[in-house]
């Protein structure tokens, strides 16, 4: 009967839930008592069944599948990554705009400068034409088998525009015709290229009559299949005034 | 700039939270399973309670305490969305009142209940009496047996004092070696 005590605590011993010095007590004494040790050695035979019998059931891999997607981390956040994506789609479509304008106004800006470039070239050298006349139809037929089409010269009676004479020229590639006419010591340039021949695709600003960062004033159209460029250091209505010769004589 | 915003979208993707909540959630997976097939005795429900479960854990894993037993709070979850189900009402309407204080009376016949289940070797006599216990009686020897919880911990899943663990637990065995010893007498 001594052992009752002990008894009624075996399955809490067995547990591993006594204090440890009640532990090592029960240790002590399991290992003198022959009823004792028998009761012990049959509850953790039955506490080793219930642990085999307790695992009985397993999820199907369909099931686990189906809890893992719902517990992922995309699923709870899928909201805000796609206003982050949107935003970052808008950045990048308003990004590439940009760049596509500022590359087309910085292609306009070129070739306005290279325009300027072949007028002050012109001007600079010894001999700024290659055919010297004041005579329109003595330079347009210089012209023929240089350049791969043909353009007018405006009849200049009754101005103040002389004709000094022509050259070839090149711009972007294309070869094109540049002619120098003279107004009260100013010297003007006209070049005429083909349009589809131009590979820059500029966005033309016909408005501009002074473009920006060029000492000299410049009025450009595009008239039967030719872009026309009058540059030069005259006065705005002075280009203008040569501008609409050739516009009337096209 | 604008791969500056690419690698702002992937960093946050990365850092996500909820990656935790599923490295601490998914390994006790298998072992809430099995205790939610106790729990109902009906694979369907059982997969419907888990999956309840794990809902309701995610949602409100902001209010999990970092560094506290994970196991006990998530089993927790489920025991008390089983509780009101209604299988888990119909269950309790039968659970038997806890009797503190009150001793277990052991059997003196030489042939005791573990001896006949060793003659027999049949774990799925074991199988069929745990099925037979009352679910309060099933689910803490469950915690116990099976999942090897210490009764602090089963306390905190149950949200019921030590004490009630314990004589719970000893009811539980008692009913148990009863159930399989029909025939012999408990003195």
């Amino acid at each position: 009967m001594v052992c009752e005590s002990w008894k009624a605590k075996l399955d809490t011993y067995l547990d591993g839930e006594l204090p440890e010095e009640e532990m090592r007590e029960f240790d002590a004494h399991v290992r003198g008592c022959p009823s004792c040790s028998a009761d012990a050695l049959t509850r953790v035979q039955m506490k080793r069944a219930i642990l085999l019998a307790g695992k009985r059931f397993s999820p199907s891999t369909e099931f686990r599948k189906r809890i893992q997607q719902s517990v992922a981390p995309q699923t709870r956040h899928s909201f805000g990554l796609r206003w982050m994506l949107a935003a970052a789609a808008v950045i990048l479509v308003v990004g590439t705009l940009t760049i596509s304008y500022v590359r087309s106004r910085s292609s306009g800006d070129q070739i306005y400068s290279e325009v300027a470039d072949l007028h002050v070239a012109a001007l600079a050298s010894s001999s700024p034409v290659d055919v010297v006349s004041t005579d329109r139809h003595t330079v347009k037929p210089w012209f023929q088998g240089k350049i791969p089409f043909a353009f007018n010269l405006p009849e200049l009676q009754n101005t103040e525009f002389t004709l000094l004479g022509g050259r070839m020229t090149y711009l972007d590639q294309t070869p094109g015709a540049h002619l120098v006419y003279d107004l009260r010591k100013h010297h003007i340039s006209v070049l005429v290229f083909q349009e589809r021949a131009l590979k820059l695709t500029a966005r033309w600003d016909e408005n501009v009559r002074s473009p920006k960062n060029l000492p000299f004033n410049m009025e450009t159209w595009s008239q039967g299949g030719l872009r026309y460029f009058v540059i030069g250091d005259a006065n705005a209505a002075d280009i203008d005034s040569l501008a609409k010769l050739f516009k009337a004589a096209s | 700039m604008i791969a500056g915003w690419f690698t702002l979208v992937c960093v946050s993707e990365t850092s996500l939270p909820s990656g935790s909540f599923e490295q601490l959630a998914m390994p006790h997976f298998e072992p809430l399973y099995n205790f939610a097939c106790w729990l109902t005795q009906d694979r369907q429900e059982a997969e419907d309670l888990v999956q309840e479960t794990y809902a309701k854990a995610l949602k409100g894993f902001s209010s999990f305490q970092q560094g506290t037993n994970f196991r006990a709070w998530i089993y927790k979850i489920l025991r008390n969305t089983f509780l009101t189900s209604r299988t888990g009402l119909k269950a309790t309407a039968t659970v038997p009142l806890d009797v503190e204080g009150e001793e277990e009376v052991l059997p003196t016949a030489k042939e005791t209940p573990e001896s006949i289940l060793l003659q027999r070797s049949d774990w799925q006599q074991v199988q069929q009496a745990m099925e037979r216990l009352p679910v309060a009686y099933r689910e803490v020897l469950l915690l116990c047996e099976v999942e090897e919880m210490s009764y602090q911990e089963i306390s905190s899943t149950l949200g019921i004092p030590i004490g009630t663990v314990m004589s719970r637990l000893s009811r539980a065995r008692k009913t148990l070696r009863a159930d399989l010893r029909p025939g012999i007498q408990e003195g």
